[in-house]
């Protein structure tokens, strides 16, 4: 069972440039959860700063009854082995083949024998589609091939927490498709408690439980899916329909009286009203009760829309 | 660079915090004895044959001036005791400085910023294991140990090129000049020129180390990075020189 993450009223700044401030929410345990935010609003230092790899200004990171940012480094390192984080690339080591980095966290921590973590690393890389590209190295690979072999090194210690870094940065939207239904499968599988930096509008839509909104240096919004999804918040709309009328402008934020103007002449084109069908568990993976309940709901929903229309 | 008096300050801060880290997990097991190897090796690797290709004009370059200058001062059968004392005593560490730090240190600046931003530092850290404990200790062993034993080569190749220059080029004669090899020169300046070259090794790595973790800002980061490690190096190293000499000369009994 996944661990939650509950934030609050964390700030952080760098020099006089506040990049957020007063960020307050809570990771359910288990479920899966997605950062939306426009390029630049800090969602990379946000992740980085609950692994405790920046030190917020103010406000506390609790995990397991712990406050990530008063911990010392040595206590750092242990806590951090709930975590696995997937880096934007990958983040693998250039100078080892992909089994070896899989096998790193393994052989750091542990004192299993090479028999057990050939095992170990072989199921990793079947779960990620990586089977007969042990020997490549990263430079060798392609940019998706190299997120799921950090994906694989990041599940292999087991983890209760999983961060994603933009998962979807750099892929074609068929291998977005196929990095979602990884991650829903991953969630049904291992039941870890799943966090994803991203600003890909249609995977926010079909992959989490719950969203979350960081623009102008602060949380907008944050809760389940269908809640946000339905939001009239004209930061919301703006953003998950992808459009220039709004207060998101294409350096900063914009004034007001534009923002106004702008969106009274709008005629709310975004098809988003209608629920989006949730991305399920593939047929192979044998559900836990959440997703068996999340699943009877979709097809529920999915019902009086048939029947509606 | 910035140059502020405040972050210059906490530049110094960081990089002695880091020295300070860096001793404190070298006792911590386990020991990265592969990562240690391996950077010995690929420390030695590119600084043995610019070593050894420096110090023999390094070694001719003293031969020659003090020839010259023991000849005016006509105390020719010193040449070889002068010449000796040089080498062993300022240019063997002075070349090892250069060397280490101009050719080591910067592979390892340049390494540890090409992970570092790509963000390979973090993932270290995020899988719970210190880069310090794991990357830059066995960096900083090597580096001391790779100084040590070129501090011998340069020491021998320096004198040996001496005795060609004084002795074939410069006629001088064979007798005098090996006869007088130790009339000034004594163990201790062996001893003190290898600590010396101890010293200059984890300053050069830890500095280096420093640099590299510190990179940010994509290529030009980690290309700045180097540049700036070679500096500091070279004023730390030059200024610890001083010092060590200094207090040597007040430690040590000199001989004649």
């Amino acid at each position: 069972m996944g661990v939650e993450i509950c934030v609050e009223g964390l700030t952080k700044s760098f020099g006089h440039q506040v990049v957020w401030q007063d960020v307050s929410l809570t990771l359910p345990a288990g479920e899966v959860s997605v950062m939306l935010g426009p390029s630049g609003t800090g969602k990379s230092v946000f992740l980085k700063t609950l692994v405790g790899l920046l030190r917020p200004d103010r406000g506390s990171v609790t995990v397991a009854g712990r406050d990530i940012t008063r911990l010392r480094e040595r206590e750092l390192y242990e806590v951090r082995k709930l975590f696995g984080v997937l880096f934007q690339d990958g983040a693998l080591f250039g100078s080892m083949n992909l089994y070896d980095n899989i096998a790193f966290p393994l052989r750091e921590h542990t004192r299993r024998s090479e028999s057990e973590i050939r095992r170990v690393v072989l199921e990793k890389m079947d779960m990620v589609g990586l089977i007969g590209s042990e020997g490549k190295l990263p430079g060798e690979i392609s940019g998706g091939m190299r997120k799921r072999a950090g994906l694989a090194r990041a599940l292999v210690l087991d983890p209760e927490i999983i961060l994603f870094d933009e998962p979807d940065s750099g892929l074609d939207p068929v291998r977005v498709a196929y990095l979602n239904q990884l991650i829903v499968d991953l969630n049904a599988q291992i039941d870890a408690t799943f966090l994803i930096v991203t600003h890909d509008i249609s995977s926010a839509r079909q992959v989490p439980d719950n969203i979350g909104l960081l623009f102008r240096r602060e949380l907008v919004m944050f809760g389940p899916r269908e809640e946000l999804l339905n939001s009239d918040e004209p930061v919301v709309r703006q953003f998950l329909g992808g459009r220039m009328q709004g207060p998101i402008g294409m350096a900063e934020e914009k004034d007001a009286a534009q923002v106004k103007q702008e969106l009274a002449q709008l005629v709310d084109t975004a098809p988003a009203r209608e629920p989006t069908p949730r991305l399920l568990p593939g047929p192979g993976i044998t559900r836990p009760p959440r997703w068996e309940a999340i699943a009877r709901r979709e097809a529920a929903l999915h019902r009086k829309e048939v029947t509606g229309a | 660079m910035s140059l502020s008096p405040t972050g210059a300050l906490r530049h110094s801060g960081n990089l002695f915090a880091m020295a300070l880290d860096v001793v404190r997990a070298m006792p911590r097991r386990p020991f990265q004895a592969r990562e240690f190897i391996q950077q010995a090796w690929f420390v030695a690797s590119v600084t043995i044959l610019p070593t050894a290709l420096v110090s023999i004009p390094f070694g001719a370059v003293i031969a020659l001036q003090i020839g010259s200058l023991t000849r005016q001062l006509g105390a020719q059968s010193f040449a070889g005791a002068a010449s000796v004392l040089a080498v062993l005593r300022e240019a063997s560490p002075i070349v090892t400085a250069l060397l280490i730090a101009g050719a080591g240190g910067t592979a390892i600046c340049a390494d540890l910023g090409a992970r570092k931003i790509r963000d390979e530092i973090d993932a270290m850290r995020v899988l719970g294991i210190d880069p310090v404990h794991r990357l830059v200790v066995p960096r900083v062993l090597a580096s001391m140990v790779v100084a040590v034993l070129l501090n011998g080569l340069v020491s021998v190749v320096g004198v040996a090129g001496g005795y060609f220059f004084n002795v074939v080029l410069q006629n001088g004669t064979p007798g005098a000049y090996l006869a007088s090899f130790t009339t000034l020169a004594q163990l201790s300046d062996l001893w003190a020129a290898e600590i010396k070259a101890l010293v200059f090794g984890a300053i050069s790595a830890i500095v280096a180390s420093y640099k590299g973790l510190t990179a940010g800002g994509g290529p030009k980061g980690v290309g700045d990075a180097v540049n700036q490690s070679v500096v500091i190096t070279f004023m730390l190293l030059f200024v610890t020189n001083f010092v060590m000499t200094a207090v040597y000369f007040q430690v040590v009994p000199q001989r004649g």
